[in-house]
């Protein structure tokens, strides 16, 4: 890799980390604040207010998920109904009409599950208020929702009596986590040139006569909401990749540190409530070589030049540019690949449809893996479920019975978890089975051959995931796609919360043991080893063929010719 | 140590010992059962992919379809032994047991039993021992077997307990205190016992010794019950890998045959460990069988692994069981030849260890030989219970030693020196007395004193003896993250001065049996287990109390009841090794779990290019391999998936090696081993299995 | 029933403060801030109609003016989009066949990259200064301009996008040309 390669990935790698670590401390502050006294406490006693009763009570983990989902529910609904009606809401200065009921369906879900899946071109078919009241809106709460069960999760680990109650932690996360950031964060994208404008698209006259239309918008605030809270979808059809979304080198490396800083500061936040950060710091740094390695591979594989233009006249000397944006330099395509899909954000900064067959690798293992920081909260949680697994098998090799942080691993818990990494694979891999093999999935390809199966696993590895936009190009209007990933979206999201708070309520039942030198330790080189086997065995190797048959054919195709 | 040397019960069989090898052959074919295989979830999904591949090859050989059915028919083939090999694993592993209970069951022949119908006359009625209730009271005499469990109510004999503990030494049995338990099956040798039976017939000692080592499989042990979830879990994730594999196939234009993803799917979900995890379990067992420790359940045998506090007596498992004299202190007015002369004396005719030692420290270190008591005229006035003393009688002379109390009483009753009880205090002498007695309770020992012809002569230092290699052993313990705590009946002073020789970590002293219970409990409610083991009926609520209760096989049948674990041999000392088995236990299932999870990335190497390349033919570059044809490919891999079962079914047996280190160095160590072995191992298996199967044409 | 009431309460409160409240402040931040590049940083003309925006490419087709990367979405700025084909693409191939036909680059004189890679949105408003210098002779003989003159004007809007973290210096098509146009008016 050239010198600049790799000053471009430790300037941004490097600085979330930085700003990770402070975050992370202000977050146990906002999220876990003491019981009594103190500014946070305060805020605690208003929240309880909005919420009314029912957010005054220590809630056990079936209460706390059950109220999560009952907010989710009012949450699709509230954004189906906008969606739905938006030719008849008001800030819709371009008069966009109606949207199809399927679409809807799949961009309601796809917002709630803080997937972001994109259906539809956000600057073709949604008015303002569509955008900002129901897109936005989910940005910021699903998120919260994600910050929400993680914040649970670590209480019960940390062997607290209740895992606290969702109505505060929500407004926690929302208004003393998210909006904080983002208003920070997007009064520096405006300086840094982004749109922020409630007029209609500009039209204007080219220098050769011609007519354009400029579509822009409310873009800042959106944009900014979209990186922090990992949720994706972009204001505009290409995302970030769009100038107006994207203006310059630093908007685009702002943009890329926000998409992993609250992921990375959520592991801190989890090691801090539970009261051990060393372990904190072996799962961050399990969590790093994985990111480093796939910005490695992704960032290699497309320093290859495109293929397509291989014979012809063509100066090809900073790698594979189809796709990309030249102002954010050659790096940026490929490590905005790799972080967006690790964090399950799913922004684009290049298309990645047009990434070398390899560099299209290093994306789908993060959405594979999902646990490379991953989405706010959630990622953590993942890592949760791989944890649990590695400390089964590492637990018994140490000669005892399995121990997390003291509480002993059963039968119950290796099956919740072992069903929420089931379930993954499903999805992604029963999905990719049906639609490649039917006219649902191959009528709707933008390429043939392995490129198009890649296509449709993307997406549903997305879906799955709760990463991404239809980023890969896979033409997404019809109907089949539109419930089928819209399902897909909401059981993957709710599947892999549920099911982990389930495993620490099963936990909290339990006499929680004393540690020694004789118990597993977490916090060390060794056990960090344990678990990228885990993590590599039994969650990449799942989709060892399915790579083999897309990216890897078409790589080895090309490599041959 | 005294624990490493332990008696082997039963001549161990060794693996390749035909009277094993031979049934268990027989008996894999018999566990082909798939009601007997359902159990085992893993192999119950290869056997029915066995089977319908089975059905699939009958299709094709009916159709005649004349393509080349070889390959087919091995993979086939390779399935079935697949499931084979891992049935015979597990015969193996029951076939010592099997074995043992054979050998037991000869003991438990029918005895006519001496039943006692009239106390007063011991009118007796012959008996079958199967007949027998539970409190009745039978007689049994020199050369009779005991008919079953029971408490000895009168009489003390010698019993010979081979048939269960497998020493042919005969032992003390006597009415009262803590070696009151008979065991049904074993023989009086002299004198005779009445016994009154604890046990209903079928539910003797030796009835559930039998079903123990017989079928030790049938046993829950937790962690194996949650390593079958894992397995299980990973199986559904790649019946989920390889079940939508046809569909990205048909996508690319092709087809895979059905053998090929039955091949592969086999290859991948975790046969190897689902193959040896039964094998492992009944080893585990098998293992503390040979080391005559019984456990009532394989949860206790998981619990050993898990171990925090050990609560060890100190009498007999930190210290030899004996004191040692180790040095003479006289008193002012008498000389050390003179009270060392006056000490053997009284201890020539003394037999007890203690009384040995004395003769010789006395000859070591002050060059008094040895010397006929009879020659010298002396009486031997032997230790009794009621005037804790012992010494001899020479004509109008005497020589006393005992406890510093008992001595001081006998003084006062024989008129001379030292009043303590009588008049209003203790004399000049008893006080001096009293200062050395309690110099040497403070150091740890144990103060004897010496008196001749109503003067006082001194005291005798006897001491506590800690094992040899005892620190050690704790040091260990410790970096195990194991704590060790000192039991004992001591006052705290001598308490602590043992406790910092052994090394041990704390220690209770002046314990009551109410003291060790509460312990027990303020351990577990710090979160940790505690192991102990005990004899005397009074030690049954700590163990039952504790997470691994070890009963001493001489106890009492109420402590046998209460523990989980009954040690054959009676030496505390092994509650160690006990330990250690469980640990083993648990890590030979982590690490074969490892290397089987891992092995799957070379498996994938094999055959996903094999299967693919006539799609793509480019995908040749991942055979990195080299292996010759896509055909040799796959039968590689399912032959090596098949033949690593019979490889790795002696370390499922023996279980991997194990050494006292912390948890850090020990995941370090078998991680290395068995995840990156894991991985290399089946690249280098595979490559070979492939070089012989092209050489072979079998493929 | 609480629960769902709950909820809608939430929904009100983060309703008003995350979109309305949120939504003003920054929209308040950017029209005191960065009024014009918050509206889109539109160009206006002298006779004050607006001729396009800084950041958004627009179609140039003349010799006379420098032309920007191609667009598969022909530099649509109310629908953007990417090829999203595989680099390996036939497709790209027969594009890039066209564009090289287009400006006659030979084996000796060949195109830079990025004038036949479409970008990310189809808007990319930049090319790389050795794009630019590649279609400076083609300017400068369409303008009747000397090739110094042109290339002046390029050199003078590079620009390096991220300093030390990117290679290279970029200028903006727009820009350039509307330079040129002025350079033009000028004398």
């Amino acid at each position: 890799m050239p010198l600049t390669a790799i000053l471009f990935v430790v300037f941004i790698v490097g600085t979330a980390i930085a700003l990770s670590w402070p975050l992370g401390r202000y977050m146990r502050w906002a999220m876990d604040p003491a019981p009594a006294g103190g500014v946070a406490a305060r805020f605690t006693g208003a929240f309880q207010w909005t919420g009314g009763r029912i957010a005054r009570v220590q809630q056990d983990w079936k209460r706390y998920v059950v109220t999560m989902l009952i907010f989710n529910v009012v949450m699709f609904i509230v954004s189906f109904s906008i969606l739905a009606l938006q030719q008849y809401l008001p800030l819709n200065p371009d008069g966009k009409g109606a949207i199809d009921g399927s679409l809807v369906f799949n961009t309601a879900a796809s917002f709630t599950s803080n997937t972001n899946l994109q259906h539809y071109s956000g600057e073709v078919s949604l008015s303002y208020f569509s955008q900002l009241g129901a897109l936005m809106w989910l940005q910021f709460v699903s998120a919260a929702t994600g910050i929400a069960a993680l914040a649970a999760l670590a209480r019960g680990l940390a062997g607290r009596e209740s895992v606290g109650n969702f109505f505060v932690d929500v407004q926690r996360a929302t208004f003393l986590v998210l909006l904080p950031a983002a208003l920070v964060v997007a009064s520096l994208m405006l300086i840094g040139g982004m749109p922020m404008t409630f007029q209609g698209a500009a039209h204007v006259m080219t220098l050769e006569g011609a007519e354009q239309v400029i579509a822009r918008g409310p873009v800042a605030a959106f944009l900014t909401i979209k990186q922090l809270g990992t949720n994706g979808g972009g204001f505009f059809g290409p995302n970030s990749t769009h100038p107006l979304e994207n203006p310059n080198f630093w908007t685009n490396a702002l943009s890329m540190i926000s998409i992993v800083l609250i992921p990375m500061a959520c592991v801190w936040m989890f090691g801090r409530i539970v009261g051990r950060l060393r372990h904190a710091a072996v799962v961050f740094g399990v969590m790093l070589v994985l990111l480093l390695a796939k910005i490695t591979g992704a960032v290699y594989f497309e320093s290859a030049p495109t293929a397509a233009f291989a014979d012809l006249p063509i100066t090809q000397n900073v790698g594979n540019l189809e796709g990309k944006e030249m102002r954010f330099g050659a790096t940026s395509g490929p490590t905005w690949a790799v972080l967006t899909t690790s964090t399950s954000n799913g922004s684009v900064g290049a298309m990645h449809d047009s990434l070398n067959p390899l560099t299209g690798v290093m994306p789908m293992v993060g959405m594979w893996l999902n646990a490379t920081f991953g989405g706010v909260g959630v990622g953590m949680i993942n890592m949760f479920l791989y944890i649990i697994v590695a400390v089964f098998i590492a637990g018994m090799m140490v000669g005892r019975s399995p121990e997390y942080l003291g509480w002993r691993v059963e039968s119950r818990e290796v099956r919740l978890a072992i069903l929420a990494l089931v379930a993954h694979g499903l999805f992604i891999l029963g999905g990719t089975a049906i639609f490649a093999a039917t006219p649902w999935g191959t009528e709707a390809l933008n390429n043939t051959g392995p490129h198009g199966f890649s296509e449709v696993l993307y997406e549903f590895s997305s879906a799955s995931a709760n990463t991404d936009r239809a980023s890969r190009g896979w033409a997404t209007t019809r109907s089949p796609g539109n419930v089928s990933t819209g399902t897909i979206m909401l059981l993957a999201r709710f599947i892999p919360i549920i099911l982990p708070l389930a495993i620490v309520g099963s936990l909290m039942t339990k006499r929680r043991t004393a540690e020694s030198a004789g118990t597993l330790g977490v916090d060390d080189g060794t056990f960090a080893a344990m678990l990228l086997l885990t993590i590599l065995i039994v969650g990449a190797l799942t989709f060892f063929p399915a790579g083999t048959l897309g990216p890897v054919a078409e790589h080895f195709a090309y490599a041959v010719r | 140590m005294q624990s490493s040397h332990v008696r082997k019960r039963m001549s161990v069989a060794s693996l390749t010992d035909p009277q094993i090898i031979v049934p268990a052959v027989g008996s894999a074919f018999a566990k082909l059962d798939p009601r007997t295989l359902v159990k085992n979830p893993v192999m119950f999904v290869v056997e029915i992919v066995a089977a319908l591949s089975t059905v699939f090859l009958l299709q094709d050989v009916l159709a005649r379809d004349g393509q080349d059915l070889g390959f087919a028919l091995q993979i086939v083939a390779w399935l079935w032994f697949t499931i084979l090999f891992a049935n015979f694993a597990e015969a193996v592993a029951e076939g010592r047991g099997k074995a043992q209970a054979s050998t037991l069951r000869q003991t438990r022949e029918e005895t006519i039993a001496k039943l006692i119908v009239d106390e007063k006359t011991e009118l007796t009625v012959p008996t079958p021992a199967s007949k027998l209730g539970l409190g009745q009271i039978v007689l049994v005499e020199a050369g009779d077997l005991i008919p079953s469990d029971g408490e000895v109510v009168e009489g003390v004999a010698s019993v010979n307990e081979a048939a269960v503990t497998g020493e042919s030494a005969p032992v003390v049995r006597e009415a009262g205190g803590d070696r009151s338990a008979v065991t049904g099956g074993t023989l009086v040798v002299s004198d005779w016992l009445k016994v009154r039976i604890t046990a209903a017939p079928g539910t003797t000692f030796l009835d559930r010794m039998i079903r123990l080592v017989e079928a030790p499989s049938a046993r829950r042990h937790p962690t194996k019950l949650r390593l079958t979830v894992l397995l299980a879990g990973l199986t559904l994730i790649f019946l989920i890998v390889v079940a939508t594999i046809p569909s990205f196939a048909s996508y690319a234009g092709g087809t895979i045959p059905l053998l090929v993803l039955a091949a592969l799917f086999v290859a991948l979900i975790p046969t190897t460990i689902g193959a040896l995890l039964s094998a492992i379990g009944i080893a585990g067992m098998d293992r503390l069988v040979r080391f005559n420790v019984l456990a009532m359940s394989g949860r206790a045998v998981e619990a050993a692994g898990d171990v925090d506090t050990l609560l060890l007596d100190k009498t007999g498992t930190i210290t030899l069981g004996n004191r040692e004299a180790a040095e003479f202190i006289p008193m002012k007015g008498a000389s050390e030849q003179e009270l060392a002369d006056a000490a053997q004396i009284a201890s020539l005719a003394d037999e007890t260890p203690e009384g040995r030692s004395i003769v010789v420290l006395a000859k070591e270190k002050y060059g008094i030989r040895g010397r006929d008591i009879h020659e010298l005229g002396a009486t031997f006035i032997p230790f009794s219970a009621q005037t804790r003393m012992s010494g001899v009688d020479i004509g109008g002379s005497w020589i006393r030693k005992g406890a510093v109390d008992a001595v001081l009483v006998h003084l006062d009753a024989s008129g001379t020196q030292g009043n303590r009880k009588k008049t209003t205090g203790l004399t000049e002498a008893g006080h001096e007395i009293d200062a050395i007695a309690e110099s040497i309770s403070k150091s740890g020992g144990t103060p004897l004193a010496v008196a001749k012809d109503g003067k006082l002569l001194g005291v005798i230092h006897l001491k506590d003896i800690v094992k040899g290699g005892i620190r050690e052993r704790f040091a260990e313990l410790r970096r195990m993250g194991i704590r060790t705590i000192m039991i004992t009946g001591d006052n705290p002073m001598t308490a602590a001065a043992i406790a910092a020789e052994a090394g041990v970590d704390d220690f209770l002293a002046q314990a009551t049996p109410e003291d060790k219970l509460k312990l027990i409990r303020a351990e577990q409610a710090k979160g940790k287990l505690v192991a102990m083991c005990g004899d005397g009926t009074n030690d049954a609520p700590a163990l039952a109390q504790s997470d691994v209760g070890v009963a001493m096989n001489t106890g009492t049948q109420a402590a046998r009841e209460a523990g989980n674990m009954v040690d054959l041999d009676s030496n505390p000392t092994k509650l160690i090794e006990i330990v250690e088995i469980g640990k083993q236990l648990l890590m030979t299932r982590g690490a074969l779990t490892t290397f089987s999870i891992a092995n799957d990335v070379a498996k994938y190497f094999a055959i996903i290019p094999a299967m693919f390349i006539a799609l793509y033919p480019q995908l040749d570059a991942l055979n990195v391999m080299g292996l010759a044809t896509p055909q040799s490919a796959i039968l590689s891999a399912i032959i090596f998936n098949a033949l690593i079962i019979i490889a790795l079914i002696p370390l499922a047996l023996r279980g991997i090696s194990y050494r006292p280190l912390g948890a850090a160095a020990v995941l370090r160590r078998n991680l290395l081993i068995y995840g990156l072995g894991g991985l290399i191992v089946p690249f280098i298996g595979i490559k070979l299995i492939d070089v012989l199967v092209t050489a072979l044409h079998l493929a | 029933m609480n629960a769902l009431l709950t909820s809608c309460r939430l929904v009100i409160a983060t309703m008003l403060i995350c979109v309305a409240g949120y939504a003003t402040v920054i929209w308040g931040v950017g029209h005191i801030l960065t009024p014009w590049t918050a509206q889109g940083s539109l160009i206006t003309a002298s006779d004050g109609t607006v001729i396009g925006s800084r950041l958004v490419a627009q179609d140039f087709t003349e010799a006379k003016y420098f032309w920007p990367r191609p667009s598969a979405v022909d530099y649509d700025g109310a629908g953007a989009g990417g090829s999203n084909k595989s680099p390996a693409s036939a497709d790209l191939t027969v594009r890039a066949k066209e564009i090289v036909t287009k400006y006659g680059a030979t084996a000796d004189n060949p195109l830079p990259a990025e004038l036949a890679a479409a970008s990310g949105a189809g808007l990319d408003p930049h090319i790389s200064v050795d794009a630019a210098r590649y279609q400076a002779v083609r300017v400068a003989k369409a303008r009747q301009l000397p090739l110094p003159e042109v290339q002046t004007i390029i050199d003078m809007h590079a620009s390096s996008p991220g300093g030390f973290l990117t290679l290279g210096r970029l200028v903006n098509v727009l820009e350039i040309n509307l330079a040129l146009d002025r350079a033009k008016e000028a004398p």
